[in-house]
Protein backbone atom coordinates (compact mmCIF):
# COMPACT_ATOMS: atom_id res chain seq x y z
CA UNK A 1 0.00 0.00 0.00
CA UNK A 2 1.22 3.53 -0.52
CA UNK A 3 2.09 5.63 2.50
CA UNK A 4 1.66 9.18 1.49
CA UNK A 5 1.89 12.69 3.37
CA UNK A 6 -1.56 13.45 1.54
CA UNK A 7 -4.01 11.61 4.33
CA UNK A 8 -6.38 10.89 0.99
CA UNK A 9 -3.78 8.68 -1.29
CA UNK A 10 -3.12 6.93 1.92
CA UNK A 11 -7.02 6.00 2.79
CA UNK A 12 -7.26 5.30 -1.05
CA UNK A 13 -5.24 2.48 0.07
CA UNK A 14 -3.59 1.82 -3.54
CA UNK A 15 -2.03 -1.49 -4.34
CA UNK A 16 0.61 -0.65 -6.13
CA UNK A 17 2.00 -4.35 -6.47
CA UNK A 18 -1.63 -5.40 -8.03
CA UNK A 19 -3.95 -2.68 -8.60
CA UNK A 20 -2.58 -1.00 -11.89
CA UNK A 21 -4.10 -1.56 -14.96
CA UNK A 22 -2.82 -0.08 -17.71
CA UNK A 23 -5.97 1.65 -19.99
CA UNK A 24 -7.63 -0.01 -22.26
CA UNK A 25 -9.70 0.90 -25.73
CA UNK A 26 -12.47 2.34 -24.21
CA UNK A 27 -11.47 3.65 -21.18
CA UNK A 28 -10.97 6.41 -22.93
CA UNK A 29 -14.00 8.46 -24.01
CA UNK A 30 -13.85 10.00 -27.38
CA UNK A 31 -12.77 14.25 -27.54
CA UNK A 32 -15.35 16.84 -28.21
CA UNK A 33 -13.77 20.36 -29.67
CA UNK A 34 -14.89 23.26 -27.68
CA UNK A 35 -15.24 26.65 -28.93
CA UNK A 36 -16.07 29.69 -26.97
CA UNK A 37 -17.45 33.48 -27.55
CA UNK A 38 -16.28 35.95 -25.31
CA UNK A 39 -19.31 38.38 -26.45
CA UNK A 40 -22.41 37.79 -27.75
CA UNK A 41 -22.09 38.76 -31.49
CA UNK A 42 -18.58 37.93 -31.32
CA UNK A 43 -17.36 34.66 -33.63
CA UNK A 44 -16.71 31.63 -31.45
CA UNK A 45 -13.30 31.04 -31.17
CA UNK A 46 -11.61 27.55 -30.80
CA UNK A 47 -10.24 26.77 -27.37
CA UNK A 48 -9.41 23.15 -27.02
CA UNK A 49 -10.60 19.66 -26.22
CA UNK A 50 -12.44 17.75 -23.93
CA UNK A 51 -12.80 14.05 -23.45
CA UNK A 52 -16.50 13.03 -22.86
CA UNK A 53 -19.03 10.59 -23.39
CA UNK A 54 -21.49 12.35 -25.36
CA UNK A 55 -21.96 16.33 -26.04
CA UNK A 56 -24.02 17.41 -22.81
CA UNK A 57 -21.01 16.25 -20.63
CA UNK A 58 -18.58 17.47 -23.14
CA UNK A 59 -20.55 21.26 -22.60
CA UNK A 60 -20.28 20.54 -18.82
CA UNK A 61 -16.62 19.37 -18.94
CA UNK A 62 -15.69 22.57 -21.42
CA UNK A 63 -17.70 25.40 -19.13
CA UNK A 64 -14.95 24.45 -16.06
CA UNK A 65 -11.72 23.22 -18.52
CA UNK A 66 -12.39 26.98 -20.69
CA UNK A 67 -14.88 28.96 -19.29
CA UNK A 68 -14.51 28.64 -15.23
CA UNK A 69 -12.17 32.67 -15.92
CA UNK A 70 -15.70 34.12 -16.75
CA UNK A 71 -14.20 34.89 -20.05
CA UNK A 72 -17.47 33.26 -22.01
CA UNK A 73 -21.00 34.12 -22.71
CA UNK A 74 -21.18 30.70 -25.17
CA UNK A 75 -19.84 27.67 -25.28
CA UNK A 76 -20.33 25.23 -28.87
CA UNK A 77 -18.69 21.63 -28.92
CA UNK A 78 -18.23 19.56 -31.88
CA UNK A 79 -17.04 15.92 -31.84
CA UNK A 80 -13.48 16.25 -33.07
CA UNK A 81 -14.99 13.40 -35.99
CA UNK A 82 -16.94 15.03 -37.57
CA UNK A 83 -14.26 17.92 -38.37
CA UNK A 84 -13.10 17.31 -41.78
CA UNK A 85 -9.68 19.24 -42.23
CA UNK A 86 -7.51 19.35 -45.35
CA UNK A 87 -4.20 17.18 -45.27
CA UNK A 88 -1.02 18.68 -44.11
CA UNK A 89 0.70 16.76 -47.54
CA UNK A 90 -1.23 19.44 -49.22
CA UNK A 91 -0.09 22.88 -47.30
CA UNK A 92 0.97 23.78 -50.35
CA UNK A 93 -2.19 24.90 -51.98
CA UNK A 94 -2.24 28.06 -49.33
CA UNK A 95 1.13 29.12 -51.18
CA UNK A 96 0.48 31.60 -54.09
CA UNK A 97 2.65 33.11 -56.48
CA UNK A 98 3.49 36.86 -55.46
CA UNK A 99 3.30 38.51 -59.04
CA UNK A 100 0.15 39.26 -58.61
CA UNK A 101 -0.54 42.91 -57.21
CA UNK A 102 -3.97 43.54 -58.57
CA UNK A 103 -4.49 41.18 -56.02
CA UNK A 104 -3.45 43.20 -53.14
CA UNK A 105 -5.66 45.99 -51.65
CA UNK A 106 -2.26 48.16 -51.92
CA UNK A 107 -2.44 48.06 -55.70
CA UNK A 108 -5.47 50.13 -55.60
CA UNK A 109 -5.15 53.84 -56.24
CA UNK A 110 -7.71 54.72 -53.50
CA UNK A 111 -5.57 57.24 -51.63
CA UNK A 112 -5.32 59.35 -54.86
CA UNK A 113 -8.78 59.63 -54.57
CA UNK A 114 -9.52 60.48 -51.20
CA UNK A 115 -7.14 63.07 -51.05
CA UNK A 116 -8.29 64.63 -54.57
CA UNK A 117 -11.71 64.49 -52.60
CA UNK A 118 -10.30 66.16 -49.79
CA UNK A 119 -8.69 69.17 -51.81
CA UNK A 120 -12.00 69.55 -53.59
CA UNK A 121 -13.94 69.78 -50.36
CA UNK B 1 -35.62 40.86 13.12
CA UNK B 2 -34.57 38.04 15.16
CA UNK B 3 -30.29 38.01 15.30
CA UNK B 4 -30.50 34.89 16.72
CA UNK B 5 -32.94 32.86 14.01
CA UNK B 6 -30.89 34.55 11.32
CA UNK B 7 -27.19 33.77 12.95
CA UNK B 8 -28.75 30.14 13.21
CA UNK B 9 -29.84 29.69 9.67
CA UNK B 10 -26.67 31.16 8.23
CA UNK B 11 -24.66 28.85 10.75
CA UNK B 12 -26.34 25.71 9.06
CA UNK B 13 -26.10 26.88 5.41
CA UNK B 14 -22.42 27.88 5.78
CA UNK B 15 -21.57 24.75 7.57
CA UNK B 16 -23.12 22.53 4.94
CA UNK B 17 -21.26 24.66 2.37
CA UNK B 18 -18.05 24.39 4.06
CA UNK B 19 -18.23 20.55 4.94
CA UNK B 20 -19.13 19.26 1.45
CA UNK B 21 -17.13 21.49 -0.38
CA UNK B 22 -13.94 20.18 1.63
CA UNK B 23 -15.62 16.65 1.10
CA UNK B 24 -15.56 17.52 -2.84
CA UNK B 25 -12.53 18.71 -2.41
CA UNK B 26 -10.75 15.38 -1.18
CA UNK B 27 -11.65 14.01 -4.71
CA UNK B 28 -9.16 16.59 -5.95
CA UNK B 29 -6.44 14.86 -7.66
CA UNK B 30 -8.29 11.36 -7.51
CA UNK B 31 -11.69 11.93 -9.99
CA UNK B 32 -12.08 9.80 -12.49
CA UNK B 33 -10.91 11.24 -15.48
CA UNK B 34 -9.08 14.72 -15.68
CA UNK B 35 -11.56 17.31 -16.37
CA UNK B 36 -14.26 15.99 -14.21
CA UNK B 37 -11.43 16.11 -11.41
CA UNK B 38 -11.08 19.90 -12.45
CA UNK B 39 -14.93 20.49 -12.35
CA UNK B 40 -15.51 18.61 -9.54
CA UNK B 41 -12.73 20.33 -7.85
CA UNK B 42 -13.86 23.82 -8.83
CA UNK B 43 -17.27 23.50 -7.90
CA UNK B 44 -15.85 22.56 -4.25
CA UNK B 45 -14.24 26.03 -4.68
CA UNK B 46 -17.35 27.53 -5.10
CA UNK B 47 -18.82 25.46 -2.00
CA UNK B 48 -16.08 26.91 0.21
CA UNK B 49 -16.39 30.38 -1.51
CA UNK B 50 -20.03 30.37 -0.50
CA UNK B 51 -19.64 29.36 2.64
CA UNK B 52 -17.41 32.39 3.81
CA UNK B 53 -19.55 34.50 2.43
CA UNK B 54 -21.80 33.60 4.91
CA UNK B 55 -19.65 33.58 7.52
CA UNK B 56 -18.99 36.97 7.13
CA UNK B 57 -22.59 37.77 7.25
CA UNK B 58 -22.12 36.14 10.57
CA UNK B 59 -19.43 38.45 11.50
CA UNK B 60 -20.96 41.82 10.88
CA UNK B 61 -23.81 40.06 13.00
CA UNK B 62 -21.50 39.99 15.65
CA UNK B 63 -19.61 36.33 15.30
CA UNK B 64 -16.15 35.88 15.23
CA UNK B 65 -14.15 36.17 12.23
CA UNK B 66 -14.78 33.66 8.98
CA UNK B 67 -11.16 32.01 9.68
CA UNK B 68 -11.87 31.32 12.95
CA UNK B 69 -15.28 30.25 13.04
CA UNK B 70 -14.28 27.43 10.45
CA UNK B 71 -11.01 26.11 12.07
CA UNK B 72 -11.69 26.10 15.56
CA UNK B 73 -14.36 24.78 16.11
CA UNK B 74 -15.39 21.22 17.32
CA UNK B 75 -17.37 18.54 15.44
CA UNK B 76 -20.28 19.36 17.88
CA UNK B 77 -20.43 23.10 17.31
CA UNK B 78 -21.11 22.76 13.87
CA UNK B 79 -24.87 22.84 11.78
CA UNK B 80 -24.42 20.99 9.06
CA UNK B 81 -26.84 18.23 8.06
CA UNK B 82 -25.07 14.75 8.61
CA UNK B 83 -25.49 14.26 4.79
CA UNK B 84 -22.52 16.27 3.73
CA UNK B 85 -19.86 14.86 6.83
CA UNK B 86 -20.40 11.03 5.36
CA UNK B 87 -17.41 9.52 3.77
CA UNK B 88 -16.74 10.45 -0.05
CA UNK B 89 -17.09 6.78 -0.83
CA UNK B 90 -16.91 5.50 -4.54
CA UNK B 91 -17.90 8.21 -6.92
CA UNK B 92 -21.42 7.06 -7.28
CA UNK B 93 -22.15 8.07 -3.38
CA UNK B 94 -20.53 11.26 -3.90
CA UNK B 95 -22.54 12.13 -7.25
CA UNK B 96 -25.50 11.18 -5.74
CA UNK B 97 -25.08 13.54 -2.45
CA UNK B 98 -23.98 15.81 -4.95
CA UNK B 99 -27.04 15.74 -6.87
CA UNK B 100 -29.25 15.78 -3.67
CA UNK B 101 -27.87 18.47 -1.87
CA UNK B 102 -27.11 20.82 -4.95
CA UNK B 103 -31.14 20.85 -5.54
CA UNK B 104 -31.69 21.26 -1.84
CA UNK B 105 -28.98 24.36 -1.84
CA UNK B 106 -30.40 25.73 -5.00
CA UNK B 107 -33.55 26.27 -4.21
CA UNK B 108 -33.13 27.67 -0.51
CA UNK B 109 -30.87 30.27 -2.36
CA UNK B 110 -33.59 31.26 -4.60
CA UNK B 111 -36.20 31.59 -1.56
CA UNK B 112 -33.33 33.99 0.14
CA UNK B 113 -32.85 35.89 -3.24
CA UNK B 114 -36.44 37.72 -2.04
CA UNK B 115 -35.36 37.44 2.13
CA UNK B 116 -36.39 40.45 4.13
CA UNK B 117 -33.20 40.12 5.05
CA UNK B 118 -31.22 42.05 2.66
CA UNK B 119 -27.35 40.76 2.66
CA UNK B 120 -28.31 37.44 2.83
CA UNK B 121 -30.44 37.99 -0.18
CA UNK B 122 -27.38 40.06 -2.02
CA UNK B 123 -25.58 36.78 -1.02
CA UNK B 124 -28.13 34.90 -2.99
CA UNK B 125 -28.79 36.62 -5.92
CA UNK B 126 -24.72 36.56 -6.61
CA UNK B 127 -23.91 32.81 -6.34
CA UNK B 128 -27.30 31.89 -9.02
CA UNK B 129 -24.72 31.09 -11.54
CA UNK B 130 -22.71 28.73 -9.76
CA UNK B 131 -25.50 27.12 -8.62
CA UNK B 132 -27.00 26.64 -11.55
CA UNK B 133 -23.76 24.84 -13.20
CA UNK B 134 -23.21 22.26 -9.52
CA UNK B 135 -26.99 21.28 -9.97
CA UNK B 136 -26.61 21.02 -14.42
CA UNK B 137 -23.57 19.35 -13.56
CA UNK B 138 -25.35 16.92 -11.51
CA UNK B 139 -27.92 16.24 -13.28
CA UNK B 140 -25.82 15.22 -16.17
CA UNK B 141 -24.35 12.83 -14.10
CA UNK B 142 -27.17 11.45 -12.48
CA UNK B 143 -29.19 10.74 -15.51
CA UNK B 144 -26.62 9.50 -17.44
CA UNK B 145 -25.14 7.29 -15.08
CA UNK B 146 -28.76 5.91 -13.57
CA UNK B 147 -29.41 4.15 -17.29
CA UNK B 148 -26.48 4.14 -18.69
CA UNK B 149 -25.79 0.11 -17.79
CA UNK B 150 -26.41 -2.30 -15.09
CA UNK B 151 -24.20 -2.04 -13.41
CA UNK B 152 -23.79 2.01 -13.09
CA UNK B 153 -27.91 1.86 -12.65
CA UNK B 154 -27.10 -1.01 -9.21
CA UNK B 155 -24.58 1.67 -8.12
CA UNK B 156 -26.51 4.80 -8.54
CA UNK B 157 -29.86 3.03 -6.90
CA UNK B 158 -27.90 1.56 -3.90
CA UNK B 159 -26.22 5.22 -3.71
CA UNK B 160 -29.53 6.79 -3.70
CA UNK B 161 -31.15 4.28 -0.83
CA UNK B 162 -27.77 4.66 1.57
CA UNK B 163 -28.27 9.09 1.34
CA UNK B 164 -31.92 9.03 1.32
CA UNK B 165 -32.77 9.53 5.01
CA UNK B 166 -29.57 11.48 5.11
CA UNK B 167 -30.46 14.12 2.56
CA UNK B 168 -34.16 14.52 4.43
CA UNK B 169 -32.09 15.29 7.51
CA UNK B 170 -31.11 18.35 5.31
CA UNK B 171 -34.77 19.95 6.26
CA UNK B 172 -34.30 19.39 9.95
CA UNK B 173 -36.89 22.23 11.47
CA UNK B 174 -35.24 25.17 13.79
CA UNK B 175 -36.79 26.38 16.63
CA UNK B 176 -37.05 29.33 15.30
CA UNK B 177 -39.16 28.15 12.19
CA UNK B 178 -42.35 29.83 12.63
CA UNK B 179 -40.55 33.57 13.69
CA UNK B 180 -38.26 33.30 10.00
CA UNK B 181 -41.44 32.77 8.45
CA UNK B 182 -43.25 35.55 9.73
CA UNK B 183 -40.43 37.78 9.06
CA UNK B 184 -39.94 37.08 5.61
CA UNK B 185 -36.52 35.73 6.42
CA UNK B 186 -36.79 32.65 4.76
CA UNK B 187 -40.04 30.28 3.58
CA UNK B 188 -39.33 27.72 6.06
CA UNK B 189 -37.66 23.80 5.90
CA UNK B 190 -41.00 22.35 5.01
CA UNK B 191 -41.70 24.50 1.94
CA UNK B 192 -38.44 23.80 0.58
CA UNK B 193 -38.64 19.92 1.05
CA UNK B 194 -41.69 20.15 -0.64
CA UNK B 195 -40.38 21.97 -3.74
CA UNK B 196 -37.24 20.04 -3.92
CA UNK B 197 -38.93 16.58 -3.91
CA UNK B 198 -41.13 18.49 -6.57
CA UNK B 199 -37.99 18.74 -8.71
CA UNK B 200 -35.69 15.91 -8.49
CA UNK B 201 -38.67 13.44 -9.30
CA UNK B 202 -38.88 13.95 -12.79
CA UNK B 203 -35.20 13.44 -12.58
CA UNK B 204 -35.35 10.20 -11.00
CA UNK B 205 -38.36 9.09 -13.77
CA UNK B 206 -35.54 10.22 -16.66
CA UNK B 207 -32.51 8.36 -14.57
CA UNK B 208 -34.13 5.36 -14.15
CA UNK B 209 -33.86 5.28 -10.85
CA UNK B 210 -36.62 4.96 -7.78
CA UNK B 211 -37.23 7.30 -4.54
CA UNK B 212 -37.67 4.97 -1.43
CA UNK B 213 -40.59 3.71 -0.74
CA UNK B 214 -42.53 6.54 1.39
CA UNK B 215 -43.35 4.11 4.34
CA UNK B 216 -39.06 3.77 4.49
CA UNK B 217 -38.59 7.50 5.74
CA UNK B 218 -36.49 8.11 8.52
CA UNK B 219 -35.22 11.33 8.15
CA UNK B 220 -31.55 11.66 10.27
CA UNK B 221 -31.95 14.39 12.42
CA UNK B 222 -29.93 15.86 14.76
CA UNK B 223 -26.72 17.45 12.93
CA UNK B 224 -28.55 21.41 12.94
CA UNK B 225 -27.96 20.91 16.78
CA UNK B 226 -24.47 19.72 17.12
CA UNK B 227 -25.25 15.70 16.70
CA UNK B 228 -22.79 14.42 14.15
CA UNK B 229 -21.40 11.06 12.61
CA UNK B 230 -17.81 9.68 13.84
CA UNK B 231 -16.46 10.56 10.25
CA UNK B 232 -17.28 14.41 11.30
CA UNK B 233 -14.31 14.82 13.88
CA UNK B 234 -11.53 13.11 11.51
CA UNK B 235 -12.62 15.87 9.03
CA UNK B 236 -12.56 18.91 10.45
CA UNK B 237 -8.91 18.00 12.44
CA UNK B 238 -7.84 17.38 8.85
CA UNK B 239 -9.45 20.91 7.60
CA UNK B 240 -7.90 23.39 10.30
CA UNK B 241 -5.00 21.28 10.16
CA UNK B 242 -2.83 24.33 8.79
CA UNK B 243 -4.73 26.02 10.92
CA UNK B 244 -3.79 25.23 14.08
CA UNK B 245 -0.59 24.74 13.51
CA UNK B 246 0.03 28.69 12.37
CA UNK B 247 -2.74 30.48 12.83
CA UNK B 248 -1.18 33.60 11.06
CA UNK B 249 -0.56 31.35 7.88
CA UNK B 250 -1.22 33.21 4.79
CA UNK B 251 -3.19 31.38 2.00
Amino acid sequence: MIKSLDPRITRAEIDLENNIEPLRDLDQWETYEVFHQKRRGDQHMHVGIVHAPNAEMALIFGKEQYGRRGLSVNLWVVKTRDVFASDYDDSDIFETVPEKQYREAGGYKVMDKINKYKKGL
Amino acid sequence: MNTEAIKELLYKMADDLLIIGHRNSEWTGLGPILEEDISFSSMAQDKIGQAQALYVLLNDLGEQEPDTVAFTRNANQFHSSQLVELPNGEYDFSLVRHFLYDHADQLRFEALANSSYEPLAKVARKVKGELKYHVFHANTWFVKLGSANEESHKRMQDAVNLAWNYALGMFEESKFEDELIADGVFEGEAKLKEKWLANITPLFLKAGLSIPDGNTWAPVLGGRRGTHTEHLGPLVEEMSEVFRYDPTAEW
